[in-house]
Parts: C-alpha cells; structure tokens; sequence
C-alpha cells in the first residue's frame, strides 16, 4: 500500500518540498496537507509588493488548485491542526483524525508580539500572511489613517513603504540605534533613514514601546519616554518566532525551533520538519534560499536518497521601490578584520567590503547596488583580492580598465556564477535554456525557477537575455499577437477558456481588437485556437486559413499547386503508383517528386484541375497527404521486422497505426513523426516532433526535435513496452502540444517555453492526465479524422469554390 | 460612359473572401468585405504577381498569399512601405446583383 506523507503547513518551504517529492516520485506516497490559511501556496516573500500595490496577489500564488489536483495533493486548508499523536501516528484537526506514515512538520513562524499591554487590540496586525496584508489594506483605505511600525527591520520597512503608497501617515518605531541592524552598518542604515525620511516616512531609532493604547480599538503608541504616537493601525514587525507548539506539545526535541538532523528528521525518525519552524545546528532561518534548500534535502529524505543539509551564504536585498541595498556576510568590526569603504555623501552611496586575510567576508552597498553579484561571487570563492585591493571597491569595471559597461560584466561571468540566490540558479543554466528557446523572463522562470522568488534577480536575467540573444534580444519582451490586439497569444488563450468564447467575433469584441475583423496573422491563429478549444461546436472559418489550408494543396510561386496524397507510414501499391502516374499524365503535370517525408508530390497542377484530380485520386483510395496543413504531416518509417535483419519490432506497422489515430488533426504548426525499428534508426527519427527508436523489449519515444532553420535532437519522453502505451504518450503528447502551444510554434519552441519536465509530468507521470488527453484528442478526431479532398471535390464546392465567378472572355466570344 | 455587366449575386463569394473573372485582360479579383463592400482589382500582387483572391480579406484590405504584402481594395496601393499598385475597377451592387464596369477590361 502507498505509504501516508502527512505535511503540516502550506508555506514556501513546504510548496518546495513537494514540487521536489512528485519530481522525484509521483506516486511514492499518498499526499495530505494541511494549511492554517484558507488558502494554498504562495511566494510569502512577494507580500510586500502586493501590500505596494504593484503586484496583484494572484501573481504569488505558486500552485494554484490545479496543481494539487495533478499531483493527488489532498488539501486541507483552512483547518488547523491541534495535534500529533505520536504513539497512534495520527494528526488530530477539527476535521476529525489523519493516520501518517510520515510526517512533516512546516509550521513557520508566526510575527513576535512584543510583550506590552494592548498588543492584543483590534488594529495591531502582524505581517506575516496575506491575511494581515488584507487587514492593512482596510485599514489604508480610511483617510489621512495613521500606522505605526513597531520594528525597523526588513519586514517593517517594507510594510512602511508598502503603507505609505497606500496612502497611510507612516511611523516607524525602531529599538535599535539604526534601521535595519542586523544587515547594514550605521552608515548604510543612516542612509537609508533619510531616503525613507525624505519620502515622508518618520523613522524613530532607540524607540522602546511601553503600551499600546485604545479601547475598543487601537488608538495610539506610548514610548518609555512619554512620547504618545497617534495610530489607527500597529504593524507588529520586530521579529518572527518559529511555530513549534505543536512540536513541543508532542514531545519532540524542541529547542528555539524544532531540532532537525542534517536530513531534516526530528528526534522522532517519522517525523521531519522544515523551513522557518526548524533549528539545524543551533540555527534558526528566516530567509528563503537556505529554505529552499532544506525543502530539497527533505524531499529525498522522504524517498530514502541520503542528502544533508549545508547552510548556503545568504544575501538580503531590500524589497522597497527606488531602494537599492544589499547585505552579505559578516560585517561587524574585528581585530583580524579591514575594511574598505566608498563614500560619495551627495549621491547618497555608500559601499563598505569587510576583508580577512585578503579574502571579502562582508559587503554592505547602500545607493548603487550594480557590483553586487561580482562582490557576493567574489566572497563566495574566497578569492584572494590582494593583486586587485587598490581598485577592488569600484567593482569589476576597473579590474581591466575597461569602461563600466554592466552587460560586459555579465557576459564575463562564469557559467557556475550564481544569478538567483533564492533558488540558486547559475548563469550557466539560464544561457542554456535561452539557447533552448526561453526568449523571455516568463520562459526563463517556467523552465529554470529563475526569479521565481523575490523576483530581484529579473534585472539579471534580462542582462543575461540581452548578452545571449544578441540583436535578438528587442524582440524578447512579450510581444502581442499583431498590430490589432494588445494581448500575447497565451493572454488570449486564457480568455478563450476562462470567457468560453466560441468564435473569432466574440474573441475580438471581448479582447478589445482594434481592427474591424483582424489580420492576416491574427486571424489563422485564432481559428486555430477555436477548433482546439471547442472541436464539436466551432465550424472552421475558411476565409481564415491560408491559401493551402483553404485549398488543400500547397501554392507554388507561379500560382499552381502541388498534390500530394497519403501513403500510410510510407507504404504504397503498384495500383496507387498507376493512380498516380495517370494522373500526372492526364493534367500534364510537369513535375513528379518523391518527398522526404516517403511520398510522392505531383507539382504544377492548375488550380480549377485542382477538385477532378483529387476524385481520380481517391478512386484508388488515396486521400490527402495533408503536405499543407498545420498539422499531422507524414510518420517515416523503416522496414522494421517485416524485412530488415536488424529489426526489433514492427516499426511499419507502428507508424501506419499512429498515422491512422492522428490524420487530419489540426496543430499549432506542422507535426513530423518518425518510427524506427532499431537504434541505427534509418528513420532519422531523433530530429522530428515526435520520434520513436524499437529496442529490444520495447520503444523508447523521443519528442521536440527538430531538423529545420535549427537542428535539435529530440528529448526522451519515456521507455515503454508496448504499442500501445507509445501510441497513448504519442497522442497525450500531441494534444498537450495542441492545448498550450502558441500558434506557429513548433513542439521544439513551446517544450523550451514550458519545460521537458512539465510536459513529462502531465504525459508520463500522470496517468490520468494522459487518459484525459488522449480522450480529448478523440473527442476532436471525431470531427477532423476525415478526408478533406473528398469533400472538396464535391459538385457543390466545383461551382461555388473552384470555378471563376464570370468568364468574360466566353461571353466575348459569344 | 460605363459599361457595367452583372457578372454574379453578391452571395456568390464568401465574406471576407474573393473570386475570379476572367477577362482577355488577365483575370480580376472580386472581392466582398465583412460589411458587405465589394471591390475588384487585378489577381495579380505587384511583388512576384501572387493570386490577390487567394489572399486573406481584413477590413478592406488583402494580404497577398505568396509573401505577405497588404494591398488596399479600395486604392489598389501597396500598404506598410512597400512600393506599387494594382489596377481598380468600378464595381457596385444593385439588387443584390453585382455589376462591374468593363469599360478599361474591353479594349
């Protein structure tokens, strides 16, 4: 039986670890968690900007409900556990009992109330959830409203700035001699003081709160000097603790935070704790990267796979518009210890790096904050500064004496530099998935995890865009689909399925189209787009498709067109090779060519010919090759087992069925397959959309080659051993493609855009997702599986579609 | 002195669609917008003479099928930089019959 993985919290730490866990092993255990918010997880650490108002929350939400439903997560949010029963291994909620076979304890850590009489009014929040930012966002709402911060680290000022774009009167109330103590020096921290003070924010060091005072409601802020602040709201921002009650209740070795091993387990071996809640060799953690981290070991702890757990160096950077800060490492004063410092007091900047035998331990930079991923890598490899020392604080620009150009800085940077600190992403990784086809940050993030935190690295990524792009880079940003809409082509998708739009007009009047009836490059696309959405009510719009697609043959430069029927996996007759060559002989084509994709294509034809040839085609049983569409063009085979000594299944048999399945379907762009019946894979199969290599025992199916204006090996997608389960992923892979890719994209394009590893998690990983794929696949074929020139060479179309409207030459002659 | 012919009923092309006439003088693209405008030109772009009437009818425009190229119906220009034009000729719809103006087609 699955074994039962209980997880209590639905933070960032424990939305990491189960990404990690259904990466590893999908199907390892039965998935239940529990959240006290009623909601599921979200980058915690993007509360700020949403408090601004520059992100809109929906934005931070990292797995919405679909992702659970996916992965077989059960959630429980919005109930509260009270409970573990170690002995009946058991959680106890107020929805009734849970049996565990693992637990994992993710509780955070809830905002430390500072001891004084009112903390327990109404209108003193914490600020810690999306529920407080809620109350603060009320509260922001009355005019000239009032808030006091008490605390002036990270978290208060961020909500200070946050309040002030809202509108508030803000007050910050800060225990210490200079803001933010524990990440900038006095210097950087008086700096900042006055940036805050000259937007209109009052900042008040060495404040000790003695009471907060209200009746019903909080009213005003007392210090031990007598100073009384009037407040209409308290945000409590000096400090978290980590919430370990549950922990302790339970008789679990708690300490500041839940004790954990190096792999994350308790002191009780079926229970594991991670992120903020725990203590790992006396530290307690609050920032996300090393989080992130312990959420990694965890999930391979869960599957038996030994990893431990290392600290990681952290850097901090405040989250606050127009601030620019950073912080890493060590920066207290020493015996051992010189420093250097930057000052240009009428800029406003200030940059101080602490050294150590030669080496920067500390970098504090307030003002101009360019340099400090060069510093923080820097201090990372510990190298020796000694040779550099004289010019070291002017950063990288002057280390060659080259001018300061910041995309030179990064196209010098190694590929192991780090560019995301919170999920320790390297520029190596992002150059190879823009090489891959990531072309814009929104790909970068879906495909490497890049800014997918903070989000402060963005500027990075961009840099890193620009330098690996080249002149490509302009067209990077997220382009709409034509000149008649301001929407990308996945902004209209969406709207399509959330607005169920079920024709062209409804989706320009409701998308705001500016052009009467669109383009020659919107209109295509979202034809397409219909029939993929709604295959059995939309009729295809002709006067939107391109020529080819309208007439089912291929335009030549000279107005004729070419023809080109089908030969299942590439298998033809002596009677469909008479068809053929009769027909070229009876409309004098002047051409006949045998294609690469294992037909033949009879080039030149008139287009009135067009209908009769298509009838003397089909007389012999031969239908459209399709050679035009955006969608199922040829499947390549090779002889396989029928014939070929070295053949290790029926790779002929193979391709004509999954031809048969997939004809006639409509496509973002072309789809190319190719079956080979051994690895010397005489089908070239590896350079197609969907390639499939017979091995002894089974199939190994490949998919996002591609063997045009760039030339791609195809990826693995999964080794199976019967036909079957190669033409389900075939088919489930295919209608994903059809689903989500853009329009004119290749499969190769849209994989680099969403990720092998998504694509595999719906096609191979999910069983029912496949089911549900192939199944809409059918539902769609059912309309479209059907031979188009049997249609179009019907008399109807013959008058209507294929003959001149007037013959003015005949009525002349007449 | 126009010289107009009822070559077909307006219901005979599609919306946002065209046809052919064929003429001693090449053949003519007819043409019939969304809002029901009809426009004829000739079936030839100034580019690389691709089939007009095979191309796609936005607003009252067409873009060529061979290389993009956008030609307004109404002018018979070339639009969006590039240099050339095609050939108009007088065209109406009366009873839902369109009539052509052969004049400049019979010479």
């Amino acid at each position: 039986m699955t074994q039962k993985l209980v997880v209590i919290g639905a933070g960032m730490a424990s939305g990491r670890m189960l990404e990690e866990l259904v990466d590893l092993a999908p199907d390892a255990y039965d998935l239940t968690l529990f959240g006290a918010e009623p909601h599921g997880n979200y980058n915690r650490i993007m509360l700020s900007p949403v408090l601004a108002g520059e992100t809109p929350w929906q934005e931070i939400i990292t797995h919405d409900a679909d992702w659970y439903h996916t992965n077989n997560v059960t959630c429980r949010f919005g109930e509260d556990v009270v409970k573990i029963d170690r002995k009946q291994k058991q959680v106890i909620s107020a929805g009734g009992v849970t049996d565990y076979d693992k637990l994992v304890i993710a509780t955070g850590s809830a905002s430390f109330f500072i001891p004084v009489a009112g903390k327990d009014l109404p209108g003193v929040v914490g600020f810690r959830d999306y529920g407080d930012v809620e109350k603060m966002l009320a509260a922001a709402q009355k005019p000239e409203g009032r808030a006091v911060i008490i605390g002036g680290g990270l978290l208060g000022l961020e909500a200070a700035a946050g309040l002030h774009e809202q509108g508030m009167d803000v007050t910050v109330l800060h225990l210490m001699g200079h803001l933010m103590e524990r990440q900038l020096d006095p210097a950087a921290g008086y700096l900042l003081q006055k940036e805050l003070e000259s937007r209109g924010i009052k900042v008040v060091c060495r404040a000790h709160t003695r009471a907060i005072l209200g009746k019903d409601h909080v009213e005003a802020v007392v210090l031990e000097d007598d100073t009384i602040i009037a407040a209409d709201l308290v945000v409590m921002a000096a400090g978290i603790r980590p919430e370990t009650r549950i922990a302790t209740d339970a008789g679990l070795h708690v300490e500041r935070g839940i004790v954990v091993d190096d792999a994350m387990a308790t002191s009780d071996p079926d229970i594991m704790a991670v992120g903020e809640c725990v203590e790992h060799n006396e530290t307690v953690y609050g920032l996300v990267a090393p989080l992130y981290d312990m959420a990694k070991v965890l999930a391979r702890t869960l599957v038996n796979q030994a990893a431990s757990f290392v600290p990681p160096m952290v850097s901090t950077k405040l989250k606050v518009t127009g601030v620019e800060l950073f912080s890493v490492g060590d920066f207290c004063e020493g015996d051992d210890r010189e420093e250097i410092v930057f000052r240009d007091p009428s800029r406003g900047v200030y940059k101080r790096l602490i050294l150590e035998n030669d080496r920067i331990i500390g970098v504090v930079m307030y003002g101009d904050t360019a340099d400090s991923s060069w510093f923080f890598a820097k201090l990372k490899s510990a190298d020796d500064i000694s040779e550099i020392r004289d010019t070291l604080i002017y950063g990288p620009a002057f280390q060659g004496g080259e001018a300061h150009d910041p995309l030179a800085f990064i196209a010098a940077m190694s590929g192991d530099t780090e560019i995301c600190g919170c999920n320790g992403v390297c520029k190596g990784i992002i150059v190879s998935a823009i090489n891959a086809g990531a072309h814009d940050l929104a790909a970068i993030k879906a495909t490497t995890k890049a800014s997918a935190s903070c989000g402060s690295c963005a500027g990075a990524l961009e840099q890193v865009l620009a330098v690996t792009l080249g002149d490509d880079y302009a067209a990077s940003t997220p382009q709409p689909v034509c000149g008649c809409t301001r929407l990308t082509h996945e902004e209209i998708r969406q709207e399509i399925k959330s607005k169920a739009l079920k024709s062209i007009p409804a989706v320009m009047q409701e998308c705001g189209w500016t052009t009467s009836c669109g383009c020659a490059t919107c209109r295509p696309a979202l034809n397409y787009y219909m029939i993929a959405e709604w295959p059995l009510e939309y009729v295809d719009d002709s006067q939107s498709r391109f020529v080819n697609e309208r007439n089912h043959a291929n335009i030549q430069k000279d107005g004729t067109y070419s023809v080109l029927p089908r030969m299942w996996g590439g298998m033809t007759t002596p009677d469909e090779l008479r068809a053929i060559a009769d027909a070229a002989d009876k409309y004098n084509v002047p051409a006949v060519k045998v294609t690469g994709g294992q037909r033949i294509d009879l080039l030149g034809i008139q287009r009135e010919d067009l209908p009769s040839v298509w009838a003397d085609l089909n007389a012999a049983g031969l239908v459209s090759g399709h050679a035009y569409s955006k969608g199922l063009r040829t499947v390549k085979t090779c002889v396989g087992t029928d014939f070929c000594r070295f053949g290790t299944q029926d790779s002929t048999g193979l391709g004509i069925k999954l031809e048969k399945i997939l004809w006639g379907s409509w496509t973002p762009h072309k789809v190319k397959l190719a079956v080979s019946g051994c690895p010397r894979n005489c089908s070239e199969a590896t350079c197609k959309d969907v390639g499939i290599i017979c091995v002894d025992g089974g199939y190994e199916v490949s998919v996002a080659g591609a063997a045009g204006m760039e030339l791609l090996e195809t990826q693995p997608l999964a080794k199976v051993t019967t036909e079957q389960e190669v033409i389900d992923l075939t088919v489930a892979f295919i209608q994903l493609y059809r689903e989500h890719a853009r329009y004119l994209d290749r499969p190769y394009k849209w994989v680099a855009k969403v990720g092998m590893g998504w694509v595999r998690e719906r096609v191979v990983d999910d069983l029912q997702e496949r089911a549900e794929l192939c199944e809409r696949f059918e539902i769609s074929q059912s309309v479209y599986r059907k031979d188009p020139w049997a249609e179009q060479a019907k008399p109807e179309y013959e008058q209507s579609k294929w003959a001149p409207l007037a013959d003015l030459i005949l009525e002349a002659a007449e | 002195m126009s010289n107009l012919i009822d070559i077909a009923a307006l219901t005979d092309i599609p919306k946002r669609g065209a046809r052919v006439v064929k003429t001693g003088h090449g053949c003519v693209a007819i043409f019939r917008t969304i809002g029901d405008r009809v426009f004829a030109i000739d079936d030839a772009c100034p580019h690389k003479n691709g089939s007009l009437s095979e191309g796609i009818v936005h607003g009252n425009a067409v873009t060529c099928p061979l290389h993009n190229w956008v030609i307004d119906l109404e002018s018979g220009q070339t639009q969006g930089g590039e240099e050339g034009s095609v050939s108009t000729y007088e065209i109406t719809v009366k009873d839902g019959r369109i009539l052509l103006d052969t004049t400049s087609l019979q010479k």
